[in-house]
């Protein structure tokens, strides 16, 4: 990762020495989600792809899915189209002029992250609930 | 490139420590750990440390560091002028935040340890003085003065008090650079992008009244590079000493391409 550097002085400490503000974290952590979600639409086309392919196929990827490490990739996924579409809204915002001074921008910044949370459970929680609903029913 | 870790010529080094003067009082002993380099040594940076007894000089950074130049270690090189954030030379890292010295009071640093280090992401020439040729050019390029076509008036170009009012909070810069080496885009990106200070720079011609020169200047900045690094990480307005708001000037500019455009 060091390659880039060719001066003979010293680079001064950066990311080593650096505290945070959480508006840094939150918009690393909008690019590490618009990454996760990247990724994310691949499991989509999966989905959609083992549909057209027959029930075989489908019930395959829905036993991958529903197993632990595939409930946890859903819930990362789930986690992170939250936080990019909440956090989204800033930047929109922004882009209209609003909420730049800092301590709006910490504000929202908590915000963002506590209903990115709350969101995500509340996704979650509905869908094994209605999962329950439909055992219930079947 | 993007680096996330320092190059091997840079990484640093235990250094020496300067144990606190006899008969201090421990409850006035604070710990500051300083950023040392010696381009005539050949050797990698390091961190030498020095406790010092705070009730021996006044409440800012910057007192501690002229401190341990005129009492401790008489080889600390660090730039510093006017003692009261007007000329922008002792700005650095403290505490994990650029700062300038001078208006950075001590006793508002909760760690432990205060930690002393050149501004970010730069070369460095010794000790805490970085080289800054890259940041001075970049508002150099900005034409930082009133550019006209018209004939010059006979006395003074006019300006209204409402027109002369959208200048606040931007006339303000002494370039300390603390805003734009806090910025990671201007730390992966500083050759292309122009950071935060260059492009408060250029907004606050852009909107000024008396120059004739909007559009050339906005052609200036419309490139990916140029403006569009910034992605509103916030850390310019975050450490601002002077309080301004480069995010917001970034934005207004990104506003004023888009509103030409339609």
């Amino acid at each position: 990762m060091s390659t880039g550097w060719s001066d003979p002085r010293p680079l001064s400490p950066f990311t080593s020495v650096w505290r945070w503000h959480v508006t840094m974290v939150t918009s690393i952590l909008h690019r590490a989600s618009g990454v996760a979600l990247y990724g994310g639409v691949f499991v989509l086309v999966a989905w959609l792809a083992a549909a057209a392919e027959g029930p075989k196929a489908y019930m395959k990827l829905m036993s991958i899915m529903a197993s632990w490490p595939g409930r946890a990739l859903l819930f990362g996924f789930t986690l992170a189209l939250s936080f990019h579409l909440l956090n989204g809204v800033r930047y929109l915002l922004w882009d209209k002029g609003i909420g730049y001074d800092k301590e709006t921008a910490d504000r929202t910044a908590w915000v963002v992250i506590v209903l990115a949370a709350i969101l995500t459970l509340a996704i979650w929680v509905t869908a094994y609930w209605s999962l329950d609903l439909l055992k219930v029913g079947g | 490139m993007v680096q996330l870790t320092l190059p091997k010529n840079s990484t640093i080094q235990k250094g020496k420590h300067w144990p606190a003067p006899q008969g201090a009082d421990p409850k006035n002993v604070r710990q500051f750990r300083v950023y040392r380099y010696d381009p005539d040594s050949g050797e990698n940076p390091r961190w030498d440390t020095y406790d010092l007894d705070t009730s021996q000089f006044g409440p800012m950074a910057l007192h501690a560091i002229i401190y341990i130049k005129d009492n401790v270690d008489s080889t600390l090189t660090f730039r510093r002028s006017c003692r009261e954030g007007v000329c922008g030379s002792c700005a650095m890292n403290i505490d994990g935040r650029n700062t300038i010295a001078c208006t950075k009071p001590l006793d508002e640093i909760k760690s432990k340890v205060i930690s002393i280090s050149p501004l970010p992401h730069q070369a460095v020439i010794k000790d805490l003085v970085p080289d800054l040729n890259n940041f001075y050019a970049q508002h150099a390029a900005m034409q930082p003065y009133l550019k006209t076509t018209t004939a010059a008036p006979d006395k003074e170009w006019k300006q209204s008090i409402e027109d002369r009012e959208k200048l606040d909070g931007l006339y303000e810069c002494i370039l300390c650079a603390s805003c734009s080496t806090a910025c990671p885009s201007y730390w992966w990106n500083g050759d292309k992008y122009l950071g935060p200070a260059a492009l408060l720079q250029a907004y606050r011609w852009l909107i000024d009244s008396r120059d004739e020169a909007t559009g050339e200047r906005l052609d200036a900045l419309e490139d990916p590079f140029r403006l569009y690094r910034c992605h509103t990480i916030m850390n310019c307005t975050q450490v601002c000493p002077k309080g301004l708001n480069p995010a917001k000037a970034i934005g207004e500019i990104k506003q004023m391409l888009v509103e030409r455009a339609v």
